[in-house]
């Protein structure tokens, strides 16, 4: 092997989510080829693992640092030492068996691509985890496991209680993630870094600093409900709902562990308080109780792993929260135990749920018989997991159980410790002993409707494999999971581990006393309750105190009851209140501060005053009221006075010396009243009536003078704002470089066209594409309109006209429209070439002198425009081809062209070059690219405006048709209304 | 020169306001144009105001780049110009559109 140990880390984190993108476009029936995929890449994961343990064994590590925003302490660092190893390793490993279980699980009916691809991504996100060395980057791939978790849970989704369950563990572990992220963040704030080696070697600044007890509690948060910890541990017995190789690997053997995981990795760092002993030991013991109390009462067998889960998770919580070298050392061995011994026997409950298709342990009875081998091995496995001697659940639970013993901090429940776990301990016993007795022993089952019978053999492998690893580790501990326990202390623990034995007799100690007491105890128990437990609905004292419906009722209190009460208080769906809102809060926003810093509005005035300017001026006002009065009954008018405020605004801009915005304005002037004069046409009349509607007038007044204390409170705040400013002296903004360097850089002496094209020219290739899109838009909303009734026949005067037209016999219906037309026609005609020679003359020269591909696009524009309205849309449509949207597409083209071409000289996108060149009779030209890409501005605009004037116009000859036309000629009709 | 710019605009700007506080569509959509023209005029005011100089170098001498006015907002009202009317023209259709589908022009979409 060659790779170096760095790339292999990519590798390992890399190939699951590739994986997954693979998986997800296979065919949904190619159960095999998905299985294979899956089962390659983690196979591949385990071999890479493999290679690189020589690296990690004995406290190496191995780092891998893309930088990302190292300013800001942000960067993508990959670090495996022993513990990340040994967790990585059971992350892949175990991902392999459950692949392989899935092949023959999942139902030929199921979408596979879309199980295997979230499966696959969710091995990357907790390889993610583990391999993280920057706590930012762990709290993203916690959150995507809580993702994974999600999707994977509603698998099946057509499920309610599937539905249910995953909605429930994403609210409960991504609202605990949330908090993590929190912490994280406190915690980095304290450390001065989110490296975890810096955190782990800052323990005692992290103790000592004040925020200690917030940062704590946060983690704990996170880590508790990743978990399942009480009082968190309600999501995992709903998650249950997920296919079971879903609920093998993900809610038993990996993702419930990435709490305790962090637990582990942060202990270093966080551990070593009181806080900590109490908070963590408690949520652990109560848990670790708790679960195995509900755990024996349970009827669906993975329910009562579920609980079961919740217990051993508790107790490897325990164990960390004991605060001791030794309890880490447990804790991890525990933690690797329980991965094994849990999921093969989930495995097994969903080979007995496939076999006979029930998973209530009421109705199952005397499975030995029919599955010989499958009983076997769930038998080794529950014996695992009640701690019988010679198998792995034996050790690390008599570790615990000396770890209970030994005195930490004195208390009377440290004292009473030993006890209560063996009396919890005597509760685990009884359900994996009732787990194996209701299944497996007794009489044949009666109510099942097909006869069970072993699985294929590939199914039961990868049980079989895992309770081997129960086996092996339970009779030769030293040879099997000993060097991998000594590498992950390493990681956790430094140089100093503390002495362990993993001999599996110590002698007649007080460890296996407990755990003797536990076994025969746990029989007892069963042997009392069983009849009891096959009658019992839930846990007896507990049955009325159940997690999920305070949970459902929480979420039903805010996102429904609080929710809609607040959205009746405060909000509304109605435009005008908002907008007036709207406007109040940006009054408020703009006058706070002159009150709080106050303002002194007079300053000197810069230019002298001017009475032409003046005169202007009380002409633009006053068609700015005049409009503001005459908008709701006399729209044409207030159209009119609009275009009159348009227009003193462009002889303001030529006023200041800002001739390439006049010219703009001026042309944009005119599209836009041509628009909102085609846009008329379809409004309902509006004749003034007084009094006005059925609005009580004191109302509606009211209201009014409350809208005219909001505009004139903004107007009146805004001159004052722009004449304060205007009267000071302006500050050295980055205006400088511009005009500076127009020329030498931008090879133009037009500033404003070069800042555009040049400079600022990818904020323009932006701007170009939210026209195309608006433009883009129009054009489909209107391909969908559907006019009012009252506004299809034909206006009013037209009607007239052709109404004359046909009582005379010596004229055609239309003759007044034409002969009314006729000059016009003739202007348009003329004026066309010299509109379009205009147009290219603006671009040609926009880059030194006034001009622009934004100005000669509308002026364009506009030529066509006039046509139509010379001429009507069908004539210009027979005698002109204006191709829209092939003009949109070859502007953007071409500026992306312009920008890309820049990559050939080995430039940055969009950099410009130019230079002179003699041409004939002309003289010297500047030749620049920055030409190109306003040529391309020139042509988006173009097709961008006649998109949107056309579109609006052609409505007139679609609305006309009669609706018995508008079906016989179906096809016509849409031809003409797509803008050739 | 400063006071008839600043009044011009407050005018602009609160016929713009009130228009847009309006009940009907059309109100709405010239209220916004003459808020544009307001918000325009106001951007280039930030630059202060030069009435007899281009930003056109070459035109006058070239060494006194101090005499120009400033660019930079003349830039950014240019684009500005050119969105606002396809902002206008959107709007507009929008309008048509709710106005064929709900058969009223009231910016809810039904009479109060």
């Amino acid at each position: 092997m060659t790779m170096p140990y760095e790339t292999i880390l990519i590798v390992v984190l890399a190939l699951p989510f590739a994986g997954s993108c693979v998986a997800a476009v296979l065919p949904s029936n190619a159960r095999n080829a998905e299985a294979w995929l899956a089962g390659a890449v983690s196979l591949a994961c385990v071999v890479l693992l493999a290679v690189s343990y020589p690296q990690i064994d004995d406290g190496g590590v191995i780092r891998h640092t893309v930088q990302w925003m190292p300013e800001l302490g942000l960067d993508f660092y990959l670090r495996m030492d022993g513990f990340a190893w040994v967790l990585a390793a059971l992350i892949v490993a175990i991902g392999f068996l459950v692949v392989l279980y899935a092949r023959y699980y999942m139902s030929p009916q199921d979408p596979v691509p879309r199980f295997f691809s979230f499966l696959l991504a969710f091995m990357g996100a907790m390889l993610g985890i583990v391999l993280s060395g920057n706590l930012i980057q762990l709290v993203f791939f916690w959150e995507l496991t809580s993702l994974f978790s999600f999707l994977l849970i509603g698998y099946w989704h057509q499920t309610a209680q599937a539905r249910d369950g995953a909605r429930m563990a994403l609210i409960v572990t991504s609202v605990g993630g949330f908090c993590m992220f929190a912490g994280i963040l406190i915690l980095g704030n304290i450390v001065g870094s989110y490296d975890l080696d810096q955190v782990l070697a800052s323990g005692d600044k992290i103790r000592a600093h004040s925020l200690y007890t917030p940062t704590l509690v946060l983690i704990l948060l996170g880590a508790l409900t990743k978990s399942a910890q009480f009082p968190f541990h309600f999501w995992l017995p709903q998650a249950m709902a997920a296919p079971t190789p879903v609920s093998a690997y993900l809610h038993s053997a990996t993702m419930v562990k990435g709490g305790v995981f962090l637990l582990v990795r942060l202990w270093p760092a966080l551990g070593g308080t009181d806080e900590w002993v109490w908070l963590v030991g408690s949520a652990g013991l109560i848990s670790f109780m708790l679960g195995a109390f509900i755990a024996l009462f349970q009827q669906d067998m993975k329910g009562l792993l579920a609980y079961s889960t919740i217990s051993h998770l508790g107790l490897i919580t325990l164990l960390i929260g004991l605060d001791s070298p030794l309890a880490q050392v447990a804790a991890i061995f525990h933690l690797m135990n329980h991965a094994t011994f849990k999921a093969s026997l989930f495995m097994a409950a969903g080979i007995i749920d496939h076999e006979t298709g029930t998973r209530d342990l009421r109705r199952l009875s005397g499975l030995r018989r029919f599955m010989p081998v499958t009983a076997t091995l769930a038998m080794v496995a529950a014996a695992a997991m009640a701690g019988v001697p010679l198998l792995n659940g034996f050790l690390s639970k008599e570790m615990f159980f000396a770890e209970t013993i030994e005195t930490h901090t004195n208390s009377l429940l440290d004292q009473s410790l030993p006890y209560i776990v063996t009396a919890a301990s005597m509760f685990t016993v009884a359900y994996s002993l009732r787990f194996i007795a209701e299944v497996f022993f007794g009489p044949p089952p009666k109510e099942l409707t097909r006869i069970p019978h072993e699985p294929p053999f590939l199914m039961r492998f990868p049980v079989g494999l895992l309770v081997l690893a129960c086996l092996l580790v339970g009779i030769v501990p030293s040879l099997t999971i000993g060097p991998l326990l000594l590498t992950a202390l390493h990681a956790v623990l430094g140089d100093i581990i503390p002495i362990y034995s993993l001999a599996i007799w110590h002698g007649f100690t007080p460890e296996f006393v407990m755990s003797l007491v536990a076994i025969t105890g746990g029989v007892a128990i069963y042997l009392m309750l069983r009849s009891y437990l096959l009658i019992a609905e839930g846990p007896p004292l507990l049955r009325h105190i159940q997690g999920q419906r305070i949970f459902d009722r929480v979420l039903v209190a805010i996102s429904w009851q609080l929710a809609r009460r607040l959205e009746e208080l405060l909000g509304t769906r109605r435009l005008q209140p908002q907008l007036r809102l709207v406007f109040c809060a940006a009054l408020l926003a703009g006058i706070a501060p002159m009150f709080a810093h106050g303002i002194d509005i007079w300053g000197t005035a810069r230019t002298s005053f001017d009475v032409t300017f003046a005169l202007i001026w009380a002409v633009g006002g006053a068609c700015a009221l005049a409009a503001a009065y005459q908008g709701k009954f006399h729209r044409f008018a207030a159209l009119i006075f609009v275009g009159g405020a348009g227009l003193v605004t462009c002889v303001s801009f030529v006023w200041l010396a800002a001739p390439d915005l006049a010219l703009t304005q001026l042309a944009v002037e005119t599209v836009t009243t041509v628009l909102l004069l085609l846009g008329l046409r379809w409004l309902p009349k509006r004749i003034e009536k007084f009094p006005a509607a059925d609005v009580p007038e004191r109302d509606l007044s009211s209201r009014r003078y409350r809208d005219l204390g909001i505009a004139v409170a903004s107007g009146g705040g805004l001159a004052v704002l722009s004449y304060a400013v205007m009267t000071r002296a302006a500050p050295d903004s980055i205006a400088r470089f511009f005009v500076e360097n127009a020329y030498t850089l931008g090879g133009g002496t037009n500033i404003v066209n070069v800042i555009l094209v040049d400079f600022r020219a990818f904020d323009t290739f932006g701007e170009i594409t939210v026209l195309g899109i608006v433009a883009l838009t129009v054009y489909a909303l209107l391909r969908r309109f559907r006019p009012a009734a009252e506004s299809i026949p034909v206006p009013e005067q037209q009607s007239c006209q052709d109404l004359y037209d046909e009582a005379q016999p010596s004229r055609e219906k239309g003759d007044t429209l034409r002969s009314a037309m006729a000059v016009p026609q003739l202007m348009m005609a003329l004026v066309f070439p010299v509109i379009c020679t205009t147009a290219v003359f603006l671009l040609l020269r926009g880059h030194d002198l006034p001009g622009g591909g934004f100005v000669a696009g509308i002026t364009m524009a506009v030529a066509f425009i006039l046509q139509y309205i010379a001429r009507g849309t069908t004539w210009t449509e027979d005698h002109l081809r204006i191709l829209p949207v092939h003009w949109m597409g070859a502007g953007l083209l071409m500026t992306a062209g312009v920008g890309v071409g820049a990559w050939w000289f080995e430039r940055p996108f969009l950099s410009s070059s130019f230079s002179y060149r003699e041409i004939p009779w002309i003289g010297s030209v500047p030749v620049a690219s920055a030409l190109l890409f306003d040529l391309g501005v020139f042509a988006l605009v173009v097709g961008a405006t006649v998109l949107m004037l056309i579109a609006i116009a052609h409505q007139t000859v679609r609305s006309h048709r009669t609706p018995s036309s508008r079906a016989s000629s179906a096809a016509a009709a849409s031809a003409t209304a797509e803008v050739r | 020169m400063e006071i008839v710019l600043a009044i011009g605009i407050g005018v602009l700007a609160g016929s713009g306001v009130w228009l847009l506080l309006r009940p009907r569509t059309f109100q709405v959509i010239i209220g916004l144009s003459l808020l544009s023209y307001a918000v325009n005029l106001f951007i280039v005011a930030m630059g202060r105001l030069k009435i007899d100089a281009a930003p056109i170098l070459g035109s006058h001498a070239a060494d006194n780049i101090n005499g120009l006015p400033d660019p930079l907002p003349q830039a950014l009202v240019l684009t500005a110009i050119v969105i606002s009317f396809a902002t206008t023209a959107l709007f507009l259709v929008v309008l048509i559109a709710s106005r064929g589908l709900t058969g009223t022009d009231h910016v809810d979409g039904r009479e109060p």
